[in-house]
């Protein structure tokens, strides 16, 4: 089955994808760029660098920019998609959801729509376990924007090991978050993975937070060989 | 033992993670599961389980309402079985009902008609289809939302079927089935 990843250049969508590769035969990325920071279906801090790790993937990117008014931004998934249908011939889009019945519905209904597989390769799987699997398969990840009391700006910029890992489960279990980020609580941007064929250098970047919100952004990077 | 059936055609590379692996993962915490796929089934496949979860399928998979035949063995079933979507749809096509075009997908409410075993009075559940079923007439109807029926159960057997998806947010249906047998 010929299928195009929904895309956000975090640790999810990155996993959803060598999941689909090693099942499927993938063709393309497909990013939404949306330009409302309040949008739960497609906001993603660094949602630029899809750009760079397409390019380190070797895979062809569908980068289209959304107002990200809600239901509206379903329209421009639909666009992209059907972009991806003529000009990829894909049959089937993998997402990297987890829980989120929110954006699953949409995308499924997006899909169904336009005569295509919705495929979901970690729906519902334990979210301490999904961030241990993308670390033991050496994706290198670091989070880019948290959302969620307790966690603040001291957490921007961490790359996602072990320690990490622990934190998160224990602030998640004692202060109800989605230790994955699932909720928004926490977004990621992977900057290397084994298939990408080049790894990504941040040059330079900035933290912007207030409280218990705040963006890691990246402002300058390169891909680097491996 | 539970045998859970993966109900997903062949096509689909994740079937098994998407609609089999979420109720592995619930059944296999009460009792020792395991999985087949619907294509494994024989006549002999269901001895050493007593009982049997048909798992549901993806939007756009309706392999098994052509394929009724590969599962003639649910009538002579003398174990308890639940059917989840397209698990439903499977059982109550197998006993004489029909499909008909139903889109629901998202989070919907829906009503309990007839106290059961499973569930009781309104509440929200995940829903993911094309078709609902108009089921058999050795069945009683167990639950409606506004658009079709989500629940039924066998007049004498504890054959029952919900098309909504417990697996998602409603983890204690399935565990409600499993304990109560």
């Amino acid at each position: 089955m010929r299928l195009g990843v929904l895309f956000s250049g975090g640790k999810d969508s990155t996993l959803a994808l060598h999941k689909a590769v090693e099942k499927a035969e993938v063709v393309c990325l497909i990013t939404l760029v949306s330009e409302n920071k309040e949008s739960y279906m497609f906001h993603t801090p660094n949602i630029d660098i899809t750009t760079l790790q397409a390019e380190a993937l070797g895979l062809p990117l569908i980068q289209k920019v959304t107002a990200g008014e809600p239901e509206e931004e379903l329209k421009d998934l639909e666009a992209a998609i059907t972009q991806a249908v003529n000009d990829f011939k894909i049959e089937g889009v993998v997402t990297g959801a987890v829980e989120s019945v929110y954006q699953a519905a949409r995308i499924q209904q997006t899909c169904n729509n336009l005569g295509v597989w919705c495929l979901n390769p970690l729906w519902k799987k334990n979210q301490k376990a999904l961030l241990e699997e993308t670390m033991t398969i050496g994706f290198k990840t670091i989070i880019s924007g948290v959302f969620a009391y307790p966690l603040d700006k001291k957490w921007l910029g961490r790359q996602i090991d072990e320690a990490v890992i622990e934190q998160l489960v224990a602030l998640g279990d004692e202060y109800g978050f989605s230790p994955s980020g699932e909720g928004g609580e926490i977004e990621t941007t992977v900057l290397d993975a084994p298939l990408f064929m080049k790894r990504i250098e941040v040059l330079g970047s900035n933290v912007k937070a207030q409280g218990n919100s705040g963006v890691f952004s990246i402002k300058q990077a390169r891909l680097m060989e491996k | 033992m539970i045998l859970v059936v993966d109900m997903n055609s062949k096509k689909n590379p994740f079937g098994l993670q998407e609609f089999v692996l979420p109720i592995f993962s619930i059944a296999e915490e009460i009792e020792k599961s395991a999985v087949k796929h619907y294509l494994e089934l024989n006549a002999t496949s269901l001895n050493g389980y007593d009982k049997v979860i048909l798992s549901g399928s993806a939007l756009k998979d309706t392999t098994t309402f052509n394929q009724t035949n590969l599962f003639a063995w649910l009538k002579d079933c003398d174990k308890p079985v639940l059917g989840i979507c397209a698990g439903m749809q499977t059982i109550g096509l197998v006993f004489g009902g029909c499909v008909k075009k139903c889109r629901e997908i998202g989070m919907t409410s829906i009503a309990t008609c007839k106290q059961n075993i499973l569930f009781s009075s309104t509440f929200e559940v995940y829903v993911l289809h094309n078709y609902a079923l108009v089921p058999p007439v050795e069945f009683d109807v167990l639950a409606e939302s506004a658009n079709c029926v989500h629940g039924i159960k066998h007049k004498h057997k504890d054959v029952y079927g919900v098309l909504f998806h417990p697996e998602v947010r409603n983890i204690e249906v399935v565990k409600r089935f499993i304990r109560t047998f």
